[in-house]
């Protein structure tokens, strides 16, 4: 109980173990480096906008505009690489696109809810309303395409032996370790476990809640482009899915919902045992009209079983 | 005049009437009598649901009941395969109806109780049973019709021109307003809502009060399920979805704090008829749906700005 306690993720790695062991029972394959990287290409996107989230849920925020900055990002990089004759040079440019589209997103939040002070939960499903009309703006329908060799690049290697996914992945665990060490992280800590000694500290709150939701747009942006990866094509509408996910993710990776406590690595940890239980409830060859039930059975308790066990 | 100037039902009464003149401007006859009976209609459906919402969100501790798209889904599911399209079968068909939702908003209030689990965490977890239990009842194909009596009841007029929704809706109106200012259970949810500590010593019994909260908005999400049977006269899964952040935005237009102890439901009631006129209006002007779903989120952006913000840090 004792180590539980010190490493903050330790339940959903042990809930991580038992979901891989028992996916590794039923899918004998699942073990096999190519079935690995494929899954892992598979939860990457929902990993990473938790990962987003989380900065948010840390700073005592939730947004609930993520899925609808996935569908935005999506459907701005196909625009803009169709639009300019899916050149290399094209993607490149789709891909900065995409990228200034989440910082901009992001940006808005960030200052409606650090500068103006509105309250999270409302302002976001507001900003996500209008997100998700811009994105039907670019696009009306699902459609466009991306050059095939975009998704044959996310599903290839680098030098050969790592697969981009992993690259991606740890990238993402990357950038999230360093920025844990800068000053903003611990600023992040104080302002969501207690906002009004933070402010009476003379921490820059505002500046601090701005950068959590730029830092949350911009990793909503990297997984719009990682789902591009999978699908390659346009679809106004294929993000909102994640909005709420992201949230089960953050809260099953042990990440306290009232702020100020949490990690990482957690919802990474988080979003890959949503995916298992997925995996694990498909190839339990369950009848069909039962999996939705039980996956949902599953994911109330371990969500439940996260918030009690993080408890102190 | 001060006082009435600062009125919370102030800012959504002032915004219904905009959105009307700007309506009528825009089209003649968007604010004629038929067509706001329509509107009403469509606002008492969201505004049964978020009744529940509001009683949630007052008893506070960042109370918000993410399931009632479910629960509405569940319980236009249910009613129609129990009423079968027969008007007898009424009489158990909504109290049975009612129960089931009464039952998973206990299930809901346990979790946030006794297990001091966070609200939306625990009700996004049991949108999500719900959700698979839709799944396994229908095996993918809906079937059950509404009664005709609850047809007519939200679709045909009963008394000077009104459907029976809108003289149900403010009975409702009436009973909730005075369950919540003139009842022991109402001031219980103020008292918890505002300080759930002071609440717990002065003798209120704050894990059955809180509960129960959920459980009342479970009741009334299914109410707003067999409403919403009645309007459409048959079912689809998902077609509770589309309550469940609006009715949590039509609470906080009503001017209840989503922290919990201030508030009530007559704000709510305005809250729902704004946000049902707005979209109708939308409607009514020649701008292309993505330009409609813009405007909309940054008027609810403007709403927050008007009166949504939480106070300033530095006192």
């Amino acid at each position: 109980m004792i180590a539980l306690r010190r490493v903050p993720w330790a339940l959903p790695a042990a809930l991580f173990l038992i979901l891989a062991a028992i996916n590794a029972i039923l899918q004998p394959s699942f073990v096999k480096p190519a079935v690995v990287v494929s899954n892992l290409g598979t939860f990457l996107p929902l990993a990473i906008i938790s990962v987003g989230q989380t900065y948010v849920i840390l700073g005592g925020g939730i947004d609930l505009s993520l899925g609808a900055i996935v569908s935005l990002v999506n459907v701005v990089v196909v625009g803009v690489v169709e639009g300019m004759g899916a050149s290399s040079w094209a993607l490149t440019a789709g891909i900065a696109a995409g990228l200034g589209t989440g910082l901009a997103c992001g940006t808005l939040n960030g200052v409606l809810l650090g500068v103006l002070r509105l309250q999270p939960i409302v302002t976001t499903f507001a900003t996500s309303i209008v997100f998700g009309g811009l994105a039907i703006w670019v696009r009306p329908e699902a459609g466009g395409s991306l050059p095939d060799a975009y998704f044959e690049g996310y599903s290839g290697t680098v030098l050969g032996v790592f697969p981009v996914p992993v690259l991606i992945l740890l990238a993402v665990l990357g950038s999230a370790a360093l920025l844990s060490r800068t000053r903003f992280y611990t600023y992040l800590l104080a302002t969501g476990g207690g906002l009004q000694a933070a402010f009476q500290t003379g921490l820059p709150v505002p500046r601090v809640k701005i950068a959590s939701h730029v830092l949350a747009g911009l990793f909503a942006a990297v997984a719009a482009l990682c789902v591009l990866g999978e699908t390659a094509a346009g679809d106004p509408l294929m993000g909102q899915a994640f909005t709420l996910t992201s949230v089960s993710a953050v809260v099953l990776g042990c990440t306290s919902l009232s702020g100020g406590a949490g990690t990482v690595v957690g919802s990474v940890l988080g979003a890959i045992i949503i995916g298992l239980i997925n995996n694990v409830i498909f190839f339990a060859k369950l009848p069909f009209v039962y999996q939705s039930m039980v996956q949902g059975l599953i994911i109330l308790a371990a969500l439940a079983g996260g918030v009690l066990v993080t408890r102190r | 005049m001060n006082s009435l100037l600062r009125h919370p039902l102030l800012a959504p009464a002032l915004a219904i009437v905009a959105i009307l003149v700007v309506g009528q401007a825009i089209s003649p006859g968007f604010a004629r009598f038929g067509a706001l009976v329509d509107q009403l209609t469509i606002a008492a459906i969201l505004a049964v649901v978020a009744a529940g919402q509001t009683i949630v969100i007052l008893s506070g501790r960042e109370g918000i009941d993410l399931s009632v798209g479910g629960v509405v889904s569940l319980g236009a599911l249910v009613a129609g395969d129990l009423m079968a399209a027969r008007d007898a079968n009424v009489v158990f068909a909504i109290p049975a109806v009612v129960a089931i939702g009464f039952a998973i908003g206990v299930v809901n209030g346990v979790g946030v109780t006794l297990l001091r689990i966070p609200p939306l965490v625990v009700t996004l977890g049991t949108a999500g049973v719900i959700q698979g239990v839709l799944v396994l009842l229908t095996q993918g194909q809906t079937s059950g019709a509404a009664a005709p009596a609850v047809i007519k009841l939200v679709t045909q007029p009963l008394l000077f021109g009104l459907p029976g929704i809108l003289y149900a809706w403010a009975a409702i109106g009436a009973a909730l307003t005075l369950l919540l200012r003139r009842t022991r259970l109402g001031l219980e949810l103020f008292a918890i809502g505002s300080n759930d500590v002071a609440a717990r010593l002065s003798g209120v019994r704050v894990r059955v009060t809180r509960t129960l909260a959920y459980g009342l908005s479970g009741m009334f999400a299914a109410l707003g399920g067999v409403l919403v049977l009645g309007y459409t006269g048959t079912v689809f899964i998902g077609v509770g979805d589309a309550y469940v952040l609006p009715s949590v935005i039509a609470v906080v237009i009503g001017g209840t704090r989503l922290a919990g102890g201030t508030g009530g439901y007559a704000g709510t009631m305005l809250g729902a008829v704004t946000l049902t006129l707005l979209q109708s209006v939308l409607i009514t002007v020649n701008v292309p749906a993505f330009g409609r779903q813009v405007i909309f989120g940054l008027a609810l952006l403007g709403f927050m700005l008007a009166y949504g913000r939480e106070r300033r840090l530095r006192q």
